[in-house]
């Protein structure tokens, strides 16, 4: 009786395992593309960062049912499901990244750094190392998102805590401030020694400004350079419907990827990307009215995308697993939009944009969609019935690509084969 | 078939209360739409950890009608709390709402998707303006 229970436990588990296996965790995916389900129900998995060793490290918003906000996860038997979780840290925050052997986390308002053995294992997990604290945390784009350059700098977002720096912040009517005081201590990217401890914002360097919310950046091998993507601003139709409709609201402004030189100024709060327009145009706030163009000393984008949609990771592609098109292109995570409504939502996916020698060379595509757990083309129409909601991006040592989720806690391996 | 006349103008008194009633959530429908729906979404789900949600949240139909009408009103500027979760982003203020639309608007919320609280009236919402 015994035996028969734990074959039928081994057959079920098999059955699952095949279902997983078969419809590739619930994702659509090109041709040649294959998905497990790595891990679920972790926790609200932010960004993640992958060891040389394939030891997948997830930075948690919130602490799990343990208390713990940092998740190791370790595939031991190589079937391309984690099989071993362990975990420490107590602080939400979405900021993770590793070197070597040197694993940076970040909370809402500092960045911190661990020490990791030969295995990957966690050696100061209650005393890490702090590079920076006291970094503006108001609530709003919160996020500390984190990468490093390849001399040890950490680049660090400090997202702008407002909307469109109005007065009042989301009040009908209040006018934009001029100039905008966020800007002094908000953002933009700040820059800070990796090798120094206990820094404070004065320390560091305001690498990049104008830049509302970036959630993902990498640095960019092929370039030597930064690249962030930005999340725009919202509400045009509820505070100027006289100037936008819903249906316009719903485009604008353009989501967007900026390569970032030191001293870069990306335009925010005073100028908007219009995708249609194909140029910087005045906000509201600031006395434009939907065509007048503005920020002459502002960057453009090097790639725009859809408005709302909320690309929250950004990882170039450095493996030789995947086809030669993949090689040194960009993958964003799309965390999905809310403020398309009344009208459907958009992203809920992870997209691709190929790149030639540091230039993207094609349209953006999407790359890997069905996140949302909605059947065949339904567009989420309400943020809450997505499923998982892609948040972060890491390539694995064969050259795989991991996507976590925040909602619902998943990880997705994405594998090719011929 | 006779009826007392005093019965048909209870019908019609009834009928009049209840058709009244239903006009006030169709208007307080209407408000929701264009002042609320955008973060707050059109099944009242809210946004995770950004816009809080109305359907479900022990707060929207709780009996602290005060607190709701100062909500709408003057807007919210700190962190919200909610049911375990937290929420970032800055809710507008209303000033320009007249008590009887805050009344319908936040009735309709009370009593929309899965909320099962109770309607509130204008005479209310003066009541709680004057609360602390």
């Amino acid at each position: 009786m015994k035996n028969l229970k734990t074959i039928l436990a081994f057959v079920l588990v098999a059955i699952t395992a095949t279902a997983h296996a078969q419809n590739n965790a619930g994702l659509k995916l090109p041709e040649g593309f294959k998905a497990t389900l790595f891990a679920d129900t972790i926790g609200s998995a932010r960004h993640i960062a992958i060891s040389k060793n394939g030891i997948l490290f997830a930075k948690l918003s919130r602490p799990d049912k343990q208390g713990r906000t940092i998740i190791r996860l370790e595939d031991e038997n190589k079937d391309g499901v984690s099989d071993k979780k362990t975990g420490w840290a107590n602080y939400g925050g979405t900021g993770i990244f590793l070197r070597g052997n040197v694993l940076y986390a970040s909370s809402n308002e500092a960045v911190f750094k661990y020490q990791l053995d030969s295995k990957d294992e966690v050696l100061n997990p209650f005393s890490p190392v702090t590079i920076v604290s006291g970094l503006i945390d108001r609530r709003q784009h919160e996020s500390k998102s984190i990468t490093l350059d390849g001399k040890g700098n950490v680049y660090v977002n400090i997202g702008a805590y407002s909307n469109a720096c109005q007065e009042k912040d989301r009040m009908p009517g209040s006018k934009g401030m001029m100039p905008c005081p966020i800007l002094d201590s908000a953002g933009g990217i700040w820059k800070f020694d990796g090798q120094k401890e206990n820094q404070v914002y004065g320390d560091g360097k305001r690498y990049a400004t104008g830049l509302r919310n970036v959630v993902g950046l990498d640095w960019n091998t092929q370039t030597n350079s930064l690249f962030v993507t930005q999340h725009g601003r919202d509400q045009l139709n509820s505070f100027y419907p006289t100037l936008y409709t819903d249906a316009q609201n719903a485009e604008l402004p353009a989501e967007t990827m900026y390569e970032i030189k030191e001293g870069d100024n990306a335009g925010w709060p005073y100028v908007y990307f219009d995708p249609y327009q194909k140029k910087k145009i005045v906000s509201p706030e600031y006395g434009g009215d939907g065509k007048k163009e503005g920020g002459e000393n502002a960057i453009d984008p090097t790639v725009f995308f859809p408005a709302h949609m909320a690309p929250n990771a950004l990882l170039f592609y450095t493996g030789n697993q995947f086809p030669e098109k993949y090689k040194n292109g960009a993958f964003i995570a799309f965390h999905g939009s809310w403020n398309r409504a009344p009208l459907p939502q958009e992203g809920y996916f992870v997209a691709f944009v190929p790149f030639k020698a540091g230039k993207p060379n094609g349209p953006w595509e999407i790359f890997a969609n069905g996140f949302s757990g909605l059947t065949g083309d339904e567009k989420v129409k309400n943020p809450r019935n997505a499923k998982a909601r892609p948040c972060g991006l890491a390539q694995g040592p064969d050259g795989s690509l991991y996507v976590s989720d925040d909602n619902k806690g998943s990880i997705f391996k994405i594998t090719y084969s011929k | 078939m006779k009826f007392p006349f005093s019965f048909i103008l209870i019908v019609i008194f009834l009928g009049l209360g209840f058709s009244t009633q239903a006009q006030d959530l169709v208007k307080g429908k209407k408000i929701y739409e264009t002042r609320c729906l955008a973060c707050h979404q059109a099944d009242g789900g809210g946004v995770p950890n950004m816009n809080a949600p109305l359907d479900g949240a022990s707060n929207v139909v709780s009996n602290d009608i005060a607190r709701l009408v100062r909500i709408v009103k003057n807007g919210y500027n700190e962190r919200v709390a909610l049911d375990g979760f937290y929420y970032s982003n800055a809710m507008t203020a209303n000033p320009d709402l007249t008590d009887a639309d805050i009344a319908n608007v936040l009735s309709y919320i009370r009593t929309s998707w899965s909320n099962k609280g109770t309607k509130i009236t204008a005479a209310e919402v003066k009541t709680a303006k004057t609360k602390k």
